[in-house]
C-alpha cells in the first residue's frame, strides 16, 4: 500500500511536468488548429535563454520576467516570418515546417550551449515538502504555478474580448473575420503567447530534468498525450491528462507483471487511444460536430 | 586542403623520393588511403539526433590531428581525418562507412562510436578487410580476434567494468541486497550481464532490476519502487543526465544506500556538480582516464598537453566534458600506432602494429593504466581503478584492477 | 500557376488530387525507367548501394502516399510497418534458412495483417488524434523489438546480422548492383500495381473517403472496409521496403527504426507531393541527400542547415514536386500551342 501512495505522489509530480506542457500544447492548438511540434525545443531555447542571463548576473526573478518577454516575441516574429508565408499551403506542409523548426532550434542551441548538461535553480528550493520525502518544495511549487497558470488561460479564453476572439479565429476562421476579427494578428498572437507558456514549463521542468539541448524530446512526448487525453481545446483536460498520464504510467510500470516496467510508454499511450477511441474529442474536449 | 597545399606536399614528396636511400624505399608500401604524403583516416559519430552529445569526440580527434599535421604529421604524412554523422542510426552508419570506404577511399576506419553502428558496419570492413580501429563502444564483442581479424576495441569493456565492482561488493558487503538501475540498451545488458558473471553462485545478491528508456524525462518512479524494496546497494547503469537525476532523487527522498556508479556517468563537469557535490558524497566507482575538472590533475604533465591542446585547436570545448578527454586519448593511440608502422602503410601492417602495443600510455590515462595488445589480445584498455567522491573531486583507492571479462 | 494557386486557396487537410494527375505519362514514365536501368551500370559500388536505398525508400514514401494522398488517413506510424517488415526478413534468412526473395512476400503479408489490425480502431480517430495513435506505434516499436521475450528471434537490443545475397546463376556482377536490379524489378512492380490499384474501384473509393467521407458513404462506399484496407495496403508495401532495407543494409536493430525514420518519411512525401506517387522518389532523394548535404556545409550545425533547406524547398514550391511537374507540364502546353 505504502508503495501505491508513492508511485501516485510520484506520478502527480511527474505529471505537473506533463501538464506544463501540456497548457502549452493547447494554447497553440486554440490559436493555429493544429498542433506545434517544435514546441519542445522552442521552450527549451527559452530556457537557455533564461539560463544566459542568470550566468550573466541578472537575479532569477528579472531573468525570468526577461524571458517571458524575448520568448513572447520570438514567437510572434517566428510566426510572421516563417509559418504566414505557409498559411495557405496545406497542413501537412506546415507539420514539415515545424519538423524544419524543430532541426533548427535543436541544432542552434546544441552549438551555442554545447550537449551536457546543466543545473538550473529553483526559486521554491528542493528540500521535501510537508515532510513528505516523495514531493519536493519544486515540485510542489510546480503544481501550484501549473494551476494557477490554468486558471489565468481559463478567464483569459472565458472572459477577455481577445481571448474569445482568438478562439473563434482558430476555430471558425471565415465567420471571424466577417465580424471584423484580425485572424492574421491572433495567430501571430496566439504563437507568442504558446511561446511564453512554453518558456514558463521549460523553466519548471529543467530543474528536475537538467537543461540540455535534448532536455524536451520526451517531455513533448507525453505533453502531446496528455493534452489529447484532456482534449485539446481544453486547458483544465490539459492539465487533468497530465496527472492522469503521470499516474497511470507509473502504476503500469509498477503492477503490470513482466512487461510493465519496460513497456511504461507504450502502455500509456495504448489506454490513452483506448480512451480516445471511446472518446474521441477526449475527456474535456468539445465534441467535433461534422458537417455535411 | 588547399590545391597549394597539395601541390607544395607532393613536391617535397618528390624530393624526398629523388633523394631518399634505394633501400628505405623498397620498404614503402601502401594500401588505397595512404600515399608519401597523406594518410586519409574515416569515422563516424553522431553528431545530430538524439546521441549528438557525443559529436565532441569526433571534434576533439580533428583538432589533435591538426596538431599533429602541423607539428610534421606522422613520418612526414598528414593526417586526413574525414569524419561524418551517422546520427546514431545503423542503416545511415552502413552508408556512411561505405562512403568513407568505396568513395574517399579511406585507409582505416577509426572509432565509430556506438555498439548498434559498429555492429551494422563489422562485417562489411571485415569482408572488406579494412581495420575498424579503436570502437567507441564497451561490448565485450570487439575482443574477438578469431572471428573478426579487423574488428579492435579501445576502452575496457562493460562487462569487465562491473565484474570489478561485482568483486568488491562480494568482498566488503556480503550480505548486501543490491538494486540495479539500467538503460534499456546494448550498454545496460551487458553490464548487467557482468554484474551477474561476477556475483555468480550469489546472483541473488541482485534483488531487483529496473529499466529505462532514453525518451523517459524523469526516472522517478524507479527509483520510487527501488527504494520499496529496502536495499541497501544501488547501482547505476546510467548516462550522464539520468545518473545526475538519480544522485539528486536519492537525496531528495532522503534514501542512503552504497551508490556505485557507471564509469560512463563519472563526468565531475557534468554529472556530479549539476547533480549537486553535497549529494554524492560517498559515491563509487572506476575510472581509467584522467578528469579534466578534477583539481589533482592540476600539474600532471599529461593533463598539461591535453589542455594545450585544447587552447590552441579547440578553445571552444567544454573541458568538463569528459568526452573531450575520451577522443584526445583515442587519437593519440591511433598516432601511436600509425608511427609504428613506419612506411608500411597496408591495412595488413596497421592491425599487425594495433595488435602489437606494449604498455602504451596515452596522456589522459590513469597512472598505472596501461594499453597492452597481442594477437590474441584485441581489448588495449583492461585496467581500471576504484575511487570514491569526496568533497569536490575523486579519491582513487585500491590497486590497479584488471577486468577479464570474456576471456 | 493558377490551377495550382486555386487548390492552394482551399487548403483542406489533403488536397483533392484527380487520379489521373496521381501518376506520370508513358513517355516519362520510360525515360524515368530507362535512366534507372541504364545510370547504375556505371556507377561505383557504393553509389549503386545508395540508389538502391533511394529505392527502397521511395517504396517506403509511396506506401504512405497511398494511405495520406490516397484515403486521406494520416500516419507517423510508417517506422514500425517498415521495421516488422525489416525483422521479418532478417528472422527468416537468419534463423530459418529461407531465401531472401521469398522473405518479401511474407514481409509483405505480415505487415498487411498488422496494418488491417492497427486499421481498427485508428477508424474512430481522424486528423490529430490519428497522428497521435500512429506516433505512439512508432514510439513503441523499437521498445518492443527490445522486449527479452522476443529476444531469442530479435537478438534482443544487439540487432540482427543479415547475410547479402550473391547473384544468382552465376552472373558476373557485384552483389549490390544484383541487390539494386532485384530492388528496381520489385519497385516498378509495387509501382504499378500502386497505380491501378488507385485507378481501380478501390482506388476511387479511397479517394471518395479522402475527399467527403460523409457523402462517400452516402453513395454506398464502405468507409471501414476501404479505410482499413488502405491502411494495410500501406503498411504492407512498408514492410516490403523494410525488408528490402534489411537485406541492403545487413544488419537490423532496434536503434534503426525510431520516429526518426517516420518523420524522414514524412517529410520524403510532403517535399515529393502529397497524393503524387511519382514524387515519391523525388522526396526520397531529399531524405537521403539532404542531410549529407547539410553536413557537408556545417558538421555543427547540420541540424540547423537542414532545416534551413527544408524550410526554402517547402517556401518555393509548399506542393512539393508534384507543383514543379505541373508547372513544367503547363509550360510543356503551351510550348506546343504555339
Amino acid at each position: 500500500m505504502e508503495l501505491f501512495t508513492n508511485q501516485v505522489l510520484a506520478g502527480i509530480a511527474t505529471g505537473a511536468i506533463y501538464a506544463c506542457m501540456a497548457l502549452a500544447v493547447v494554447m497553440i492548438y486554440q490559436a493555429i488548429d493544429h498542433l506545434n511540434f517544435a514546441q519542445g525545443e522552442m521552450a527549451m531555447f527559452s530556457t537557455f535563454i533564461s539560463w544566459q542571463l542568470m550566468q550573466w548576473g541578472i537575479p532569477y526573478w528579472w531573468a525570468f520576467l526577461a524571458t517571458l518577454i524575448i520568448s513572447f516575441a520570438g514567437g510572434i516574429i517566428i510566426e510572421r516570418l516563417l509559418f504566414k508565408p505557409l498559411a495557405k499551403a496545406p497542413v501537412l506542409t506546415n507539420v514539415a515546417g515545424f519538423i524544419a523548426l524543430f532541426a533548427i532550434v535543436n541544432s542552434v542551441a546544441g552549438l551555442i550551449w554545447d550537449f551536457t548538461i546543466k543545473q538550473y535553480p529553483t526559486p521554491f528550493g528542493s528540500s521535501p515538502f510537508l515532510g513528505s520525502q516523495l514531493i519536493s518544495t519544486h515540485q510542489a511549487g510546480m503544481i501550484g504555478v501549473t494551476v494557477g497558470l490554468l486558471i489565468l488561460l481559463y478567464l483569459f479564453f472565458q472572459f477577455t474580448r481577445i481571448g474569445l476572439a482568438m478562439r473563434a479565429a482558430a476555430a471558425m476562421p471565415e465567420s471571424a473575420r466577417l465580424v471584423g476579427i484580425n485572424t492574421s494578428w491572433m495567430i501571430a498572437l496566439g504563437w507568442g503567447m504558446a511561446s511564453a507558456i512554453g518558456a514558463i514549463a521549460g523553466i519548471l521542468i529543467a530543474p528536475v530534468v537538467f537543461l540540455e539541448p535534448n532536455m524536451m524530446g520526451g517531455v513533448l512526448i507525453y505533453g502531446f498525450a496528455a493534452a489529447v487525453l484532456g482534449g485539446l481545446t481544453s486547458p483544465l483536460g490539459a492539465v487533468v491528462g497530465g496527472f492522469l498520464v503521470g499516474v497511470f504510467e507509473n502504476l503500469a510500470g509498477t503492477y503490470i507483471p513482466g512487461v510493465g516496467n519496460e513497456l511504461k510508454l507504450p502502455i500509456a499511450l495504448a489506454l490513452i487511444i483506448t480512451v480516445l477511441v471511446l472518446k474521441p474529442a477526449g475527456l474535456f474536449g468539445r465534441p467535433i460536430v461534422k458537417r455535411v | 586542403m588547399p590545391a597549394t597545399l597539395r601541390t607544395a606536399a607532393f613536391g617535397a614528396a618528390v624530393a624526398a623520393f629523388a633523394f631518399a636511400p634505394a633501400s628505405a624505399l623498397a620498404q614503402k608500401k601502401y594500401d588505397t588511403g595512404a600515399t608519401d604524403t597523406e594518410i586519409r583516416v574515416g569515422h563516424i559519430v553522431p553528431y545530430s539526433g538524439p546521441a549528438s552529445a557525443y559529436g565532441v569526440i569526433g571534434k576533439t580527434e580533428e583538432a589533435y590531428f591538426r596538431m599533429v599535421n602541423d607539428n610534421g604529421g606522422i613520418n612526414g604524412r598528414k593526417v586526413k581525418f574525414v569524419s561524418y554523422d551517422d546520427a546514431y542510426s545503423p542503416p545511415k552508419a552502413v552508408e556512411q562507412v561505405r562512403k568513407l570506404v568505396e568513395s574517399d577511399e579511406v585507409l582505416v576506419v577509426f572509432n565509430p562510436l556506438g555498439t548498434p553502428s559498429n555492429s551494422a558496419i563489422q562485417k562489411y570492413l571485415n569482408a572488406k578487410k579494412v581495420p575498424q580501429l579503436f570502437v567507441a563502444t564497451g561490448a565485450t564483442k570487439w575482443n574477438d580476434p578469431k572471428h573478426f581479424p579487423w574488428t579492435i576495441g579501445w576502452q575496457p569493456s562493460y562487462q569487465s567494468e562491473a565484474l570489478i565492482y561485482a568483486k568488491y561488493l562480494m568482498k566488503e558487503k556480503p550480505d548486501a541486497k543490491v538494486v540495479v538501475l539500467y538503460q534499456n540498451d546494448d550498454f545496460g545488458k551487458d553490464y548487467v550481464k557482468g554484474l551477474k558473471d561476477g556475483f555468480g553462485a550469489k546472483a541473488s545478491m541482485i534483488v531487483a532490476e529496473e529499466s529505462y528508456e532514453i525518451s523517459e524525462p524523469t526516472i522517478d518512479s524507479h527509483i520510487v519502487k527501488l527504494k520499496a524494496t529496502g536495499a541497501d546497494v544501488f547501482i547505476s547503469i546510467t548516462t550522464p543526465k539520468f545518473a545526475a537525476q538519480a544522485i539528486k532523487k536519492l537525496a531528495e527522498i532522503d534514501w542512503k544506500p552504497m551508490h556505485i556508479l557507471s564509469n560512463v556517468s563519472i563526468s565531475v563537469g557534468s554529472v556530479i556538480k549539476p547533480a549537486g557535490f553535497e549529494n554524492a558524497q560517498g559515491i563509487l566507482s572506476a575510472a581509467y582516464a584522467k578528469d579534466a575538472a578534477d583539481p589533482q590533475w592540476q600539474d600532471d604533465p599529461g593533463m598539461k598537453k591535453f589542455l594545450a591542446l585544447l587552447d590552441k585547436y579547440y578553445p571552444e570545448a567544454d573541458r568538463l566534458n569528459t568526452s573531450v578527454v575520451y577522443g584526445y586519448g583515442a587519437a593519440q593511440t591511433l598516432t601511436k600506432v600509425l608511427e609504428m608502422c613506419g612506411d608500411n602503410l597496408t591495412r595488413e601492417n596497421i592491425m599487425k602494429q594495433a595488435a602489437n602495443l606494449k604498455d602504451f600510455t596515452p596522456d589522459t590515462l590513469l597512472p598505472g593504466v596501461k594499453i597492452n595488445t597481442s594477437t590474441t589480445d584485441f581489448a588495449p584498455i583492461e585496467q581500471l581503478q576504484m575511487m570514491r567522491f569526496k568533497g569536490e573531486k575523486w579519491d582513487l583507492f585500491g590497486d590497479i584492477i584488471s577486468g577479464e571479462a570474456g576471456h | 500557376m493558377s490551377a495550382v494557386e486555386e487548390a492552394a486557396n482551399e487548403a483542406p487537410a489533403v488536397e483533392a488530387v484527380p487520379k489521373r494527375a496521381m501518376t506520370l505519362g508513358y513517355g516519362t514514365s520510360l525515360v524515368v525507367l530507362a535512366l534507372l536501368i541504364i545510370v547504375p551500370m556505371f556507377l561505383k559500388n557504393f553509389f549503386v548501394f545508395q540508389l538502391t536505398m533511394l529505392l527502397i525508400y521511395a517504396l517506403a514514401v509511396l506506401a504512405l502516399n497511398i494511405l495520406t494522398g490516397g484515403s486521406g488517413q494520416f500516419s507517423l506510424g510508417q517506422s514500425a510497418f517498415y521495421a516488422v517488415g525489416a525483422y521479418t526478413s532478417a528472422i527468416l534468412m537468419e534463423h530459418m534458412g529461407v531465401n531472401y526473395a521469398l522473405t518479401l512476400p511474407v514481409a509483405g503479408i505480415i505487415c498487411f495483417g498488422f496494418g488491417f489490425l492497427f486499421g481498427q480502431p485508428a477508424l474512430r480517430l481522424s486528423g490529430i488524434y490519428l497522428a497521435l495513435a500512429t506516433f505512439a506505434l512508432a514510439v513503441a516499436m523499437p521498445q518492443l523489438l527490445k522486449l527479452g521475450f522476443f529476444e531469442h528471434w530479435t537478438g534482443g537490443v544487439q540487432g540482427l546480422v543479415v547475410t547479402k545475397p550473391d547473384a544468382p546463376f552465376g552472373l558476373p556482377i557485384s552483389q549490390d548492383r544484383w541487390l539494386y536490379y532485384f530492388t528496381l524489378v520489385v519497385s516498378i512492380g509495387i509501382y504499378i500495381a500502386s497505380v491501378n490499384l488507385l485507378k481501380s474501384r478501390s482506388g476511387r473509393a479511397f479517394m471518395a473517403i479522402r475527399d467527403n467521407e460523409i457523402a462517400a458513404s452516402a453513395m454506398g462506399v464502405d468507409v471501414a472496409l476501404y479505410k482499413t484496407l488502405a491502411f494495410g495496403v500501406s503498411a504492407g508495401i512498408t514492410g516490403v521496403a523494410g525488408g528490402l532495407g534489411a537485406i541492403a543494409v545487413q544488419f537490423v536493430a532496434p536503434d534503426g527504426y525510431t520516429i526518426t525514420l517516420a518523420i524522414s518519411l514524412f517529410l520524403g512525401m510532403v517535399v515529393g507531393g502529397v497524393g503524387w506517387l511519382p514524387g515519391s522518389i523525388v522526396g526520397s532523394a531529399f531524405i537521403i541527400f539532404v542531410p549529407n548535404i547539410a553536413e557537408h556545409i556545417s558538421k555543427g550545425l547540420s541540424g540547423a542547415v537542414f532545416g534551413v533547406l527544408l524550410f526554402l524547398v517547402i517556401f518555393l514550391v509548399p506542393h512539393g514536386a508534384r507543383q514543379v511537374a505541373m508547372v513544367a507540364q503547363q509550360m510543356l502546353g503551351k510550348l506546343k500551342k504555339n
